[in-house]
């Protein structure tokens, strides 16, 4: 793929797509290539994850998702990457990663973010996180976000 | 084990949940992630929702200018083409809070910055060109800063994305 046109796509459309008859057109005329070009490439893009998906992007408080909350865990290392991906799998949970443990100050190598519409709810998406990790877990901590300092977002320069 | 939430955290983050009309649940439900990749995008959600392209594309604009939907358009995966990144964080004293909240937030490397109810109180997302890079700032910040700090770039990338039910 012709990494400069990725790169143009990605800036034209960061902001998200115009809403009118043909949103690919307008953006393919910016660039001023053809719209099956345009069409083609991102086909492409989507194929290669670089494109994670194409659509509405909520804000979650306005649907009510009030309780957003980062989890940590202390999983053995052995059972990490089996027990990651399931807790990737549950409906509630946005984000999962492994991250490295920085002992003895951090112990906690798995983090998921769980996202309910009430405190109750994220309750018991903890507690099922807490069943499915088992013995393999030693250790857990939540951390609610009190105040967002600084958000720019990730942009393509 | 941490705190549950505080009142700041209901003055800063709390926003009113919106009435949405079943089309526009509807709209929501179905196309966080399968926006067409086609000439005619509106169109083909008008024939699956069974309405006009013209509704689809005004309720779309209602939404996004009430702030329902922050965008729409494709989500990147950026790491793939641009840079390196990694979540961080300090253990910063109460009374400094603020003013390092500001020496932080003045790295533009710094993209994200949450304050959250734990020891480790500050978290953000560094973004550079290059490991030694980013390497290179997260030390800048340690030393400027004087906080303990964490550097913890992932590992395995397990699950990202979530459809939100309107």
């Amino acid at each position: 793929m012709n990494e400069t046109l990725v790169r143009k796509i990605m800036a034209a459309t960061q902001n998200g797509l115009p809403v009118c008859d043909r949103p690919y057109q307008v953006i393919a005329n910016q660039l001023e290539i053809s719209e099956s070009e345009l069409l083609h490439v991102m086909e492409n893009m989507m194929s290669q994850g670089l494109i994670r998906r194409i659509g509405l992007v909520p804000n979650h408080y306005a649907l009510g998702y009030r309780f957003n909350l980062m989890t940590v865990w202390d999983v053995n290392d052995n059972d990490i990457q089996s027990l990651g991906r399931k807790v990737g799998q549950l409906t509630f949970v946005s984000h999962c990663y492994q991250r490295p443990r920085k002992t003895p100050d951090w112990n906690y190598n798995l983090f998921a973010m769980v996202h309910g519409r009430s405190e109750e709810q994220v309750a018991q998406q903890v507690a099922a996180i807490k069943q499915l990790l088992g013995p393999a877990c030693r250790d857990m901590a939540q951390l609610n976000s009190v105040k967002i300092l600084k958000k720019t977002g990730l942009r393509i320069r | 084990m941490c705190s549950h939430r505080t009142s700041s955290h209901q003055s800063t983050l709390q926003q009113q949940k919106v009435e949405l009309t079943e089309f526009e649940k509807r709209l929501i439900n179905c196309y966080q992630g399968d926006f067409p990749l086609t000439s005619e995008p509106f169109q083909s959600m008008a024939e699956v929702l069974k309405t006009t392209s013209e509704k689809v594309q005004e309720t779309l604009v209602d939404l996004l200018d009430r702030g329902v939907l922050t965008r729409f358009g494709p989500l990147y995966n950026i790491e793939k083409v641009d840079g390196v990144f990694s979540l961080c964080a300090l253990k910063v004293p109460t009374q400094r809070f603020d003013e390092v909240a500001e020496q932080v937030n003045s790295f533009t490397e710094v993209a994200h910055n949450y304050q959250r109810d734990h020891e480790w109180n500050m978290w953000f997302v560094l973004a550079a060109e290059s490991e030694q890079a980013l390497t290179k700032v997260f030390n800048q910040i340690t030393n400027s800063t004087g906080c303990p700090s964490l550097n913890l770039p992932k590992q395995t990338e397990f699950f990202v994305g979530l459809k939100f039910e309107a």
